[in-house]
């Protein structure tokens, strides 16, 4: 079995949609996320998956030279930046694609899926 | 091809038997890269051998023998490295063997891997090229035209993706069967095109990709008997290579109706004619059948004149329903030329927009120029001839011009 990253990207336009939207309008997306969240436990796919909070939220921290600097804000300007996402298990990418289109049809948002390393053997 | 240099007819058994050769080392040992040099090495041996011992009677079980024996030796000389090698084992095959499945051919499981919709089109056919058809990386750069270095990239790059995405070596599940197998086919039919339509570059190597392409369809339809596009997309090769010698003359394209019949291949039409009747007899057309349809009625003619101009015309628009794309529409008016006449043709070409397409602009150039309107088809045959590299069909587009009524 591998780990794949399955990434939700999200932009400024995308978060300032989402902000817009009631709670009630919300619900939905809620629920179907949660119902694919549901299916990838139920089959043993589940690692780990959860949504950001908005780019704004972002600090930087950069401890390569001698002192720690703190800024606000993301490294590098761009116009997506990771939203949300899961990490789960398959046997292979063909499985992880197969998970990446439900939870895209799930959370409404296009999906990129990247495997982890593989964990060197002792 | 003279074959009393020895060499050269270990190098063409060599060729033939590669991908089987290839496609069994990589199920074994889970490694493309592991299967290639263990299969480069077989070829070393058999150059040694065979020229004074002879051809073994099953060469191809014998370099698969040998290649096999040499990785192990490698591996296990290189313990290590065979510790790397199972750590990071690249190609996983976890799915237990289903007898009721898809023919289970190595060479199968290895173009749906290469094939594979994660990697990208032009990596899909490199890869293809390099480890099913055995071409070397030079050959394929030589024949997309690319420095080589490039091309080895490409190929470097889609390995290590198949490793790194852990992208499996297998027949997919019948559900996805046949999405991916569109990705097959379509890897296929870019080879023969590429090869067939060679718009520049030198002729040799890209007249060995139509031949490869053919090669591949044939592999796929013994792999894949039950499957009417594999069948569609081989009679549709077959059926436009059959006209390929009359297809240009004196450095001159010739159009089909001016084509010397008797230059055909009758052998390939009439193999062709069968696939046609076969696959569509399953009842379920797709482009490649419908395509190969429309060249077998091409073909059925003893003349140009004879040519069934309504049922192509028919064949076009249910190509159209399976693969709406304005190329299959102007293909459609020149059919509809030939019923209803130039006016109406032209009508249907001018609604298209094909602007940056040179059979665009020939195929209204000749319209107008059936209309006698000289004046406007000067500047469409113009157009034609800036949008193409072809230099046949340059000079036939330029021909034209130069008769056109005054």
């Amino acid at each position: 079995m591998s780990q794949y990253l399955l990434a939700v990207n999200g932009s400024a336009a995308d978060e300032a949609a989402q902000s817009q939207m009631t709670m009630e309008e919300m619900q939905p997306l809620f629920e179907a996320v949660e119902r694919f969240n549901e299916r990838l436990r139920a089959e043993g796919a589940w690692v780990f998956a959860g949504g950001l909070q908005p780019i704004g939220s972002t600090t930087t921290v950069d401890h390569t030279g001698g002192e720690v600097i703190i800024t606000d804000g993301p490294f590098a300007e761009s116009k997506e930046w990771l939203g949300g996402f899961w990490v789960i298990e398959a046997p292979d990418l063909d499985a992880a694609l197969r998970w990446a289109a439900e939870g895209s049809k799930a959370c409404a948002g296009r999906v990129e899926v990247r495997p982890f390393q593989d964990e060197p053997e002792a | 091809m003279s074959e009393r240099d020895p060499h050269e007819a270990v190098e063409r058994i060599y060729r033939e038997e590669y991908g089987r050769v290839v496609a069994s080392l990589v199920r074994r040992f889970g490694d493309i890269d592991v299967a290639e040099e263990a299969a480069g090495e077989a070829l070393v041996v058999a150059l040694e051998r065979w020229p004074a011992d002879g051809v073994p009677p099953n060469p191809g079980g014998w370099l698969t023998t040998t290649a096999g024996n040499r990785a192990l030796d490698r591996l296990r000389r290189e313990s290590r490295r065979d510790a790397k090698h199972q750590a990071a084992l690249m190609i996983h095959d976890e799915t237990p063997h289903e007898p009721t499945g898809p023919v289970e051919d190595d060479r199968l499981r290895l173009i749906f891997t290469c094939c594979h919709p994660a990697l990208a089109p032009e990596a899909r056919v490199a890869l293809t090229l390099r480890l099913l058809g055995g071409l070397t990386v030079a050959e394929i750069a030589q024949a997309f035209l690319v420095p080589e270095t490039t091309m080895a990239q490409r190929i470097t790059r889609a390995k290590r993706k198949i490793r790194d995405a852990h992208i499996p070596y297998r027949v997919p599940a019948a559900d996805d069967l046949t999405a991916r197998l569109g990705a097959v086919l379509a890897v296929v039919y870019l080879v023969f095109n590429e090869g067939y339509l060679a718009s520049s570059g030198e002729r040799s190597i890209r007249e060995d990709l139509t031949a490869e392409a053919i090669r591949l369809g044939r592999l796929l339809r013994s792999l894949l008997p039950g499957e009417p596009e594999v069948a569609g997309l081989l009679a549709l090769m077959v059926l436009t290579e059959a006209r390929r010698t009359a297809r240009v003359a004196a450095g001159e394209l010739v159009p089909m109706r001016d084509q010397d019949r008797g230059g055909w291949d009758r052998e390939l039409i009439a193999e062709g004619h069968d696939l046609v009747r076969e696959c569509l007899a399953v009842g379920r057309p797709g482009q490649y059948q419908l395509l190969a349809a429309i060249n077998a009625v091409h073909t059925d003619a003893p003349d140009a004149a004879a040519t069934d101009w309504r049922q192509i015309a028919a064949l076009y628009d249910q190509l159209y329903a399976v693969a709406p794309s304005p190329v299959v529409a102007l293909n459609r008016a020149v059919a509809v030329a030939e019923l209803d006449g130039p006016a109406v043709a032209l009508a249907e070409v001018d609604r298209l927009d094909l602007t940056a397409y040179h059979a665009w602009h020939a195929t209204r150039a000749e319209l107008l120029r059936r209309l006698g309107r000289s004046a406007e088809a000067r500047p469409a045959y113009d157009a034609a001839i800036a949008a193409t590299d072809n230099p046949a069909e340059r000079a036939y587009l330029s021909r034209r011009r130069g008769s056109l009524a005054p």
